[in-house]
């Protein structure tokens, strides 16, 4: 006997929806402040550690999202380490998101010319006080338009947290859908929040860079 | 007295291409010297060598009393001691002229805001720029923004001042507002070396001129060297900047 779809279900997916935006925000905050210091280990004046920091991003940036959260989830259990959902989808989203935010991230600092590197060197800063003076103000207004595009495929790569049984909207939505069976209209629902989210971050990114060509003609 | 800058037999490569060939002159403390010769000469290079933005491979480089190529060299000090001025002006677009002056002053000298705030207004004086001081570089002259550049560069009162062709990127009717802060720079006394096309600021305002070519130093003398040059190599320069 299938159900009928109601505003139970509805709040259901709505609280699937809050996981997808929490495990979004943590994925974004905590691979921010990884991503950080990938991006200092990739403008680093020692080899070895650029060379590490690049390995790092080519490892992460080479392998499904979803055979790292497997690896977390299933693989670090295995090892008697019971890893909750929640942690083993933020851990594996924060990871893939350092990856990514640190190479954007990179690519705006080196798009500051060289010589103002120089010119702060050469008044006596040090690497450190050139970089967060000189350089990482003027990377900053480069480096949003594509950090807050990289939001979009963020959010909807949360998605993948499904397998790991951690309850975010596309979860709920397949739990609704278990004993509906009305995929059109859940999964439906489901795109439609995801729309929801993701539609206003692009938009936004894309005003974004129009405002930072418009400053730089 | 000794000299501010000494190079000896200075040697730097890039790569395979070896741009100094055993470089070698002093410049004594209250020298102005102008260092001229054709583009690829070197003279930029040697320029950029004695304040370390390029490490050598041979030879020896004194500055300020600092020995330059010592890998335990304090390079903040170094920097503390030698002011330089880009051709591309290199002003910090995202603060204001002030900001820009205030920056090293605060963070290098560690002073108080409103006494780092005095120096700005001062060495904006001195270029002739105090109504400029709220500004961003963006909305000055290319002149302007070369002479902010300079004055930032003097609030840290260096020893040595490196000019590396300053006016090169300048209209000649803007060239003429640079060379003027420069040339009073060179009456107050400074000890400047200045690689520069600009022959009539050479004979103006340089007590000695180096005529750098392929790498070597190929003629050297006081401003005189340019109207009665004696090396072929420096005839042809001096017929070709005519």
């Amino acid at each position: 006997m299938l159900g009928a779809f109601s505003t139970n279900h509805l709040f259901y997916l709505l609280n699937g929806l809050l996981w997808t935006v929490v495990l979004s925000a943590l994925a974004f905050v905590l691979g921010g402040i990884a991503g950080f210091f990938v991006m200092l280990a990739r403008v680093s004046r020692f080899r070895w550690l650029r060379r590490t920091a690049l390995v790092y991003i080519q490892i992460v940036q080479g392998t499904p999202l979803l055979i790292q959260m497997f690896l977390l989830y299933f693989g670090l259990g295995v090892f008697g380490i019971a890893v909750p959902p929640l942690v083993a989808a933020g851990l594996g989203m924060m990871v893939y998101s350092s990856s990514y935010l640190g190479e954007i991230w990179r690519g705006a600092v080196e798009s500051i010319a060289k010589t103002q590197f120089e010119a702060a060197e050469c008044l006596g800063l040090t690497r450190w006080q050139a970089l967060r003076d000189v350089i990482l103000p003027q990377a900053l207004k480069i480096a949003t338009p594509p950090t807050v595009g990289f939001l979009v495929q963020l959010v909807k790569n949360t998605s993948l947290a499904s397998v790991v049984g951690f309850l975010e909207l596309t979860r709920a939505a397949q739990v609704i859908n278990n004993s509906l069976f009305q995929p059109f209209l859940v999964f439906g629902f489901a795109a439609l929040f995801y729309f929801c989210v993701c539609y206003p971050l692009s938009v936004w990114s894309r005003s974004l860079e129009r405002k930072l060509n418009a400053g730089r003609r | 007295m000794p000299a501010a800058v000494r190079l000896t037999n200075v040697v730097k490569r890039f790569g395979a291409l070896e741009v100094l060939k055993g470089v070698s002159f002093e410049i004594n403390t209250g020298e102005v010297v102008a260092l001229i010769g054709q583009s690829g000469s070197g003279k930029s290079t040697a320029l950029r060598c004695i304040n370390r933005l390029e490490a050598i491979q041979d030879g020896s480089i004194e500055a300020c009393g600092h020995r330059v190529e010592d890998p335990k060299l304090d390079l903040r000090a170094l920097r503390r001691d030698i002011g330089m001025v880009f051709q591309s002006y290199n002003l910090f677009p995202h603060m204001t002229v002030a900001q820009n002056i205030m920056l090293a002053l605060r963070r290098v000298k560690n002073m108080p805001k409103d006494q780092a705030y005095e120096i700005a207004e001062q060495v904006l004086a001195n270029v002739g720029l105090s109504e400029k001081i709220d500004n961003y570089p963006e909305q000055l002259s290319g002149g302007q923004q070369q002479r902010v550049a300079i004055a930032r560069s003097l609030a840290m009162r260096p020893k040595v001042m490196l000019f590396d062709e300053v006016t090169s990127a300048l209209d000649p009717k803007l060239t003429g507002e640079v060379l003027r802060v420069m040339e009073d720079l060179a009456r107050g006394g400074m000890t400047m070396i200045v690689v520069t096309h600009e022959m009539g600021f050479a004979k103006r305002a340089a007590n000695r001129v180096i005529y750098m070519h392929t790498g070597k130093v190929w003629e050297t003398g006081g401003s005189d060297i340019l109207s009665n040059p004696q090396t072929p190599e420096l005839k042809e320069f001096m017929a070709e900047e005519l």
